[in-house]
């Protein structure tokens, strides 16, 4: 590793380059002190509670094996949840929430090591730190630590809370090290890409778009071979299922975990130690000397500025919806006749055809991700009054209302645009398996645009925060994490319906296949105007800044 | 172009009070500049310079007080005050992926809104022009600046010049200026100055805050101090001087007879010259007293005589340092020039 560091007055191993490095993690760690604890809890007590729901669900050893088996005799649903590797009540938790855990392990830990490191010097705050007796690699080092206290947090909450309601202590132990694990690892692959761009939204969405691909890797791979094919074995999250927790546990994969994380890391000092603060590999090309017409007053701007994201949204969410779609069809015909199987996907699903309830279940999917986008295009503005360029916009003359309106339509017709395109490639890849592409993409495509008025009451949630309590913007994600977790975990751990219905997702029809009332979409429609109103006339009546 | 007078000052502010939390950042403050002049805003850090700004803009809600710009409400008309002004704040951010020449555009334009009219004082029904496309490239060539840089590769002076060639190409009748010179190089300083005085001569308004006293000294016709959001002291530099002391110092034949105890005067010192009745004589006159004070001199037959009047720095340093040494300045006459008392 030393060879890659150009050379310094001081070499690469002094310990002057680290100095300053613990005053910078107490300071992450006290600037984190509710993000990470709210993380660590939630993620680990998922995990845990997956047992007593499962005990519950399948309480016999048959049931069990019952369900292992037609769960692993079917590839589509082998790439949605990857393989039952034990039908011990451990071995089904393990299939149920490695990948899971492993994938919110991986979130959570490339949120907090790009906060703490191309955030900050985003914000210029780093240059201040930097002038002080703080070390080239104290940053990165403190940034990675922070993660490591939350990863290991999680890891020690998942194997001490399954080994205590009677797991075995080292399955507990192996599903622990996992999910902990992947999220190390994605420490340090956000600590390479946060000195790759000098953006820390495009360094989040560099490593999301790794996890993303480690994700869709491990689908392919898992629904290809019943034990996993060489693609399984390019994903991390890969990994964190193929450790088999609970199923004869195969140790030798933590180590390569371990030697990936170390050579990310490696990288990533590598990485620091060759470029300046503030810059990047990726440096920015010069512009055009004039503003095009389309920048002509804040709705142009705001367009300007969201266009790139609302691009990829609609290109991952249309890859999605054409890989979910390609394995419908499978799904339906190989467990067709299997009563356990059926009732698992109607639950998330629904009470129809098989098909139907597979594809209602990706349409929900699709409708909670896009959430992610239009709660992001609202806050957007938060970040734009935070980041000071919003007080020079609206010293021109330009109303608040014409400011945020146009963050606001981009927001809420992008929602529409982004789900539209997922569910065009659903219908389209699923007409096309099952040969009736005209006859199928229309009700596909209904049903994922009918997940909108849901998203629209989210991102009303977030203008209604952002406009009566700015200060709070930040929760707003926690509640849509929390309304996330609802419609995915809530149907599996049978949680009755009236927590179902604290989240906007709760009160839509299960569709394709469930009966429309118009009902619900009013609803929620309805709240959505009020909830905007009311964050409109706030942004209205209070300090900017 | 022609001066045209409105019938209204172009910013007064009367008691304005603004508290975030516990801290009163505005704490009745008042502040008046005429349409035409260059009013300089001084006062120490945190005293409520930007905070008086942002109200001024309808940025922020005032706790109480009034404040008028172009003679309406900041908060219920900022949208047709904006029309009129241009704001360049002190530390300007840029969005990344926009150029330094969008973003100029971008200001202009939104600064022209839509149905824009120029005021009846300055011709009325006129379509406002936004942005004077010839103006803003003489400005950028003044100002040095390449256009086509994104905005986060440009230095803190470039951004700051960004924002400056917006303000200085808009077509409007007030410029706000929040420190708008942190970062530029001296050179870039006097090509600031120059446009400042290229706008007062075209009739604008300017209310420029500013902790750099030179600037201050060349540019403004009247200023402002504020200290802890309320104002110390406001008026033309001249009046401002005239409150303070000016320093003499005299050579005399003899010592001087009935000096000691007359009013105005402080910190006097005789000091014997080659052991002869000839001495030197120093003393702090308040400025309006230094008549009184020759009569004396002279009587003790005067050899040579030097007053010195304050200077902007030390003028400064008295309403800035009031808070740190409640005892400043009043009594203690006999300071040296440019001494910092601490
Ligand atoms: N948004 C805010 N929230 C809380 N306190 C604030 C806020 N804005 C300003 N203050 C406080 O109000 C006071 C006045 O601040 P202001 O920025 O107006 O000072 P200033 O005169 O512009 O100072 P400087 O010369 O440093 O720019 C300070 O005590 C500051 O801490
Ligand atoms: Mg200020």
């Amino acid at each position: 590793m030393s060879a890659l560091v150009a050379p310094a007055a001081v070499r690469p191993g002094d310990p002057r380059h680290l100095a300053g490095t613990g005053t910078l993690l107490r300071l992450a760690l006290r600037r984190d002190r509710l993000m990470i604890p709210v993380w660590v809890l939630l993620l680990g007590l998922s995990v845990v509670a997956t047992g007593p729901s499962f005990a519950s669900l399948y309480d016999t050893a048959t049931k069990r094996a019952e369900l292992a088996a037609s769960m692993n005799a079917n590839g589509s649903l082998r790439a949605l949840y990857g393989p039952v590797f034990g039908d011990s009540l451990g071995g089904l938790v393990a299939w149920r929430m490695a990948g899971f855990g492993a994938v919110l392990a991986a979130v959570m830990s490339l949120l907090i090591v790009i906060r703490h490191t191309r955030e900050e010097e985003e914000a210029g705050r780093q240059e201040l730190l930097s002038a002080a007796v703080v070390g080239r690699r104290a940053p990165l080092t403190a940034a990675l630590l922070a993660a490591l206290v939350a990863d290991a947090g999680v890891a020690v909450l998942t194997a001490a809370g399954l080994a205590a309601s009677g797991r075995p202590v080292g399955g507990s132990l192996a599903l622990g090290v996992a999910i902990g694990g992947t999220g190390l690892l994605f420490a340090a692959l956000a600590a390479i890409a946060a000195q790759l761009t000098e953006s820390a939204r495009l360094a989040k969405g560099l490593t999301g778009a790794v996890l993303g691909a480690a994700f869709a890797l491990r689908a392919a791979g898992d629904a290809s071979a019943d034990g996993g094919s060489p693609l399984t074995w390019l994903s991390p999250i890969g990994w964190a299922q193929h450790l088999r927790a609970y199923a004869g546990e195969r140790w030798w994969v933590v180590l390569l975990l371990a030697a990936t994380t170390a050579l990310a890391t490696a990288a990533a000092y590598a990485l620091t130690a060759r470029r300046d603060l503030g810059m990047s590999f990726l440096p920015a090309r010069p512009g055009p000397a004039r503003a095009p017409r389309s920048l002509g007053g804040p709705t142009g701007l705001a367009w300007r500025l969201q266009r790139t994201t609302l691009a990829g949204w609609t290109a991952g969410l249309a890859l999605a919806g054409a890989v979910f779609g390609g394995i419908a069809k499978g799904a339906a015909s190989l467990v067709d006749g299997n009563q356990r199987t059926r009732e698992i996907f109607e639950r998330l699903g629904g009470q129809q055809s098989l098909t139907d309830a597979f594809l209602a279940s990706i349409t929900g999917l699709l409708g909670m991700v896009a959430a992610l986008y239009a709660v992001g295009a609202v806050l957007r503005m938060r970040a734009e009054e935070t980041g000071g360029r919003a007080e020079p916009v609206l010293a021109g003359a330009v109303g608040r209302l014409r400011w945020a309106g146009g963050h606001l339509v981009i927001a809420l017709v992008g929602t529409a645009v982004v789900l539209a395109a997922a569910g065009l490639t659903l219908g389209i890849a699923y007409g096309a398996s099952v040969g009736d592409v005209a006859g199928g993409t229309g009700r596909v495509l209904a049903a994922t645009l009918a997940q909108v008025p849901a998203v629209w009451t989210l991102a009303a949630v977030a203008m209604a925060v952002l406009g009566l309590l700015p200060r709070a913007a930040g929760a707003v994600w926690a509640l849509t994490g929390g309304c996330l977790a609802l419609g995915w975990f809530g149907p599996v751990l049978r949680l009755p319906q009236w927590a179902l219905d604290l989240s906007p997702y709760g009160h839509l029809p299960k569709l394709p296949g469930g009966a429309v009332t118009a009902a619900p979409f009013l609803w929620l429609t309805a709240l959505s105007v009020v909830l905007i109103s009311a964050g409109l006339v706030g942004l209205r009546r209070r300090d900017i800044g | 172009m022609t001066k045209a007078i409105p019938p209204f000052p172009a910013i007064r502010v009367a008691g304005l009070r603004k508290s975030f939390g516990r801290t009163h950042a505005l704490d009745g403050l008042d502040l008046r500049v005429e349409p035409g002049e260059v009013h300089g805003f001084l006062g120490p850090n945190g005293a409520g310079k930007s905070t008086t700004i942002r109200v001024l803009l309808g940025l922020l809600r005032s706790d109480g007080g009034t404040a008028q710009v172009l003679g309406k409400d900041p908060w219920h008309s900022a949208v047709e005050i904006h029309r009129h002004v241009a704001y360049v704040p002190g530390d300007v951010t840029l969005w990344r992926n926009l150029s330094g020449g969008e973003v100029i555009d971008l200001y202009g334009r939104l600064h022209r809104g839509s149905g824009a009219k120029r005021p009846p004082w300055r011709g009325g029904g006129g379509r406002r022009a936004g942005l004077d496309a010839t103006r803003r490239d003489e400005l950028l060539e003044r100002f040095e600046l390449d256009p086509t840089k994104k905005g986060r590769t440009y230095s803190k002076g470039n951004r700051q010049k960004v924002a400056l060639v917006a303000a200085f190409a808009s077509d409007v009748d007030l410029l706000i200026l929040d420190e708008p010179t942190s970062g530029l190089d001296p050179l870039m300083e006097e090509v600031f100055q120059s446009c400042v005085a290229e706008e007062r001569d075209r009739g604008r308004t300017v209310l420029l805050s500013s902790h750099v006293l030179s600037e201050v000294e060349a540019l403004c016709d009247r200023v402002s101090i504020i200290r802890k959001g309320r104002t110390v002291e406001s008026g033309s530099l001249g009046e401002l001087r005239h409150l303070t002391r000016t320093t003499v110092v005299a050579e005399l034949a003899g010592p001087p007879a009935g000096l000691d105890g007359l009013p105005g005067v402080h910190g006097l010192t005789v000091q014997p010259l080659q052991g002869g009745p000839a001495c030197r004589v120093r003393l702090q006159a308040d400025t309006d007293r230094l008549g009184a004070v020759l009569g004396p001199l002279g009587a003790a037959g005067l050899r040579s005589l030097t007053s010195t009047p304050p200077t902007l720095e030390e003028l400064f340093l008295r309403h800035y340092q009031d808070d740190l040494r409640p005892d400043a300045g009043q009594q203690d006459g006999a300071r040296p020039a440019g001494t910092v008392a601490r």
